[in-house]
């Protein structure tokens, strides 16, 4: 049960921990619940249907197929995250002043949610998908239905906790620098995917690695240790990253702030 | 000139076969892998197959390799690895982790 309990948990985490940010950075907007909570739902029913196809989607491609359609969604992500932190450094200052003079949510059209949706339901279906697999399997073999429940349902509380409080954490920081920060995090999050899809496109072989790894700070942070796992998700922390990953990390953070301040001179 | 074509037909099969890559397999049964422990050249890319012989499916995992894979029940993947450094490579299965565990070794 344990065991469930911290596969579980692990998975929801990057779940939990995308959604807090997104959440976040969606502060103050009207309807923002509505298209997280769709995200959500969304991403469960497509958990569950690439789990049903997963031995069909593997074998596609030339048995590259899970690790194409990884890094498609990945990469459509960070394209939804581009375009939310580009939007946000043209609009983050009126809204924060409006959020300020009214103190209550403002209504900003629902292009940049619409976005957004789209990465909390691409980072529940990876996540998801995961999890149903593993659920199913334990299913299937000897042991007890009941632990495998409670295993799972206490590893799903653990990760939503965890998402509850990076957000309420997120909500300290003082109003006037708040959009920017959210912001970085949003461009953080979006580097750290790109190094993601470019290490399943290495594991697929339609990408050289360039060096299999650059450096390796494990000694230091593990990427199995909670701290790393968290810091996987967040900043894309990789104990072991390919040139490659190193390579989109950089050009997805330097493309998202170059974006960004080209809109914010254009607004000034 | 049959010669010619022969030789010519052997040397290009040759080249293909030096071309591909080195391939190995490990088994998965009883959430366990069958070796446990394989030998594999370093410094140049290599094929690994997991053949998952279970009927509930796994996630072949490896922090030192960086990869991380499904495989369904009854199902075979294809995992791409290195080219690697020489030494020890722990891999394990996520869903059976008590069990499922192996390593390469690069030489």
């Amino acid at each position: 049960m344990l065991a469930t309990a911290l596969l579980v948990f692990r998975e929801v985490l990057e779940a939990a921990l995308i959604i807090s940010i997104v959440m976040a950075a969606t502060r103050g907007i009207h309807r923002r619940g509505r298209f997280v909570s769709s995200g959500i739902a969304l991403g469960v029913l497509g958990a569950v249907l690439v789990a049903g196809f997963a031995s069909r989607i593997a074998d596609a491609v030339e048995g590259t197929g899970q690790e194409l359609l990884n890094a498609t969604v990945l990469l459509a992500a960070v394209l939804m995250l581009a375009w939310h932190a580009i939007w946000m450094a043209r609009h983050g200052r009126e809204l924060s002043a409006q959020m300020q003079a009214v103190g209550a949510e403002v209504s900003t059209g629902s292009r940049p949610l619409a976005a957004l949706l789209v990465v909390v339901a691409l980072a529940v279906l990876r996540e998801g998908s995961e999890i149903v697999l593993f659920l199913f399997g334990i299913g299937t073999g000897e042991s007890s239905v009941l632990a495998m429940l409670l295993g799972g349902g206490l590893g799903l509380v653990g990760g939503i906790v965890v998402g509850f409080g990076l957000y309420f954490g997120l909500l300290r920081i003082p109003m006037r620098h708040f959009f920017s920060a959210s912001n970085w995090m949003i461009l953080l999050l979006a580097a750290g995917m790109a190094s993601h899809a470019a290490h399943y496109l290495i594991q697929a072989d339609w990408l050289p690695a360039l060096g299999a790894a650059i450096w390796d700070s494990s000694m230091l942070l593990s990427d199995h240790s909670l701290v790393g796992q968290a810091l996987h998700t967040l900043i894309g922390y990789d104990a072991r990253p390919a040139g490659m990953q190193l390579i989109f990390y950089v050009s997805t953070a330097l493309l998202i702030y170059t974006g960004m301040q080209k809109c914010n001179r254009a607004q000034a | 000139m049959y010669r010619l074509i022969a030789l010519l037909i052997v040397t290009v099969a040759a080249t293909c076969a030096a071309a591909e890559p080195t391939q190995f397999t490990v088994t998965l049964k009883d959430h366990r892998f069958v070796p446990a422990e394989l030998i594999v050249p370093a410094g140049q890319k290599i094929k690994l197959i997991v053949d998952n012989q279970d009927a509930s499916a796994e996630e072949f995992e490896s922090y030192e390799l960086n990869r991380e894979k499904i495989v369904g029940a009854n199902a075979r993947i294809i995992v791409w690895i290195g080219p690697l450094k020489a030494g020890r490579y722990p891999f394990f299965g996520e869903f059976h982790a008590d069990t499922a565990q192996g390593a390469l070794i690069a030489e």
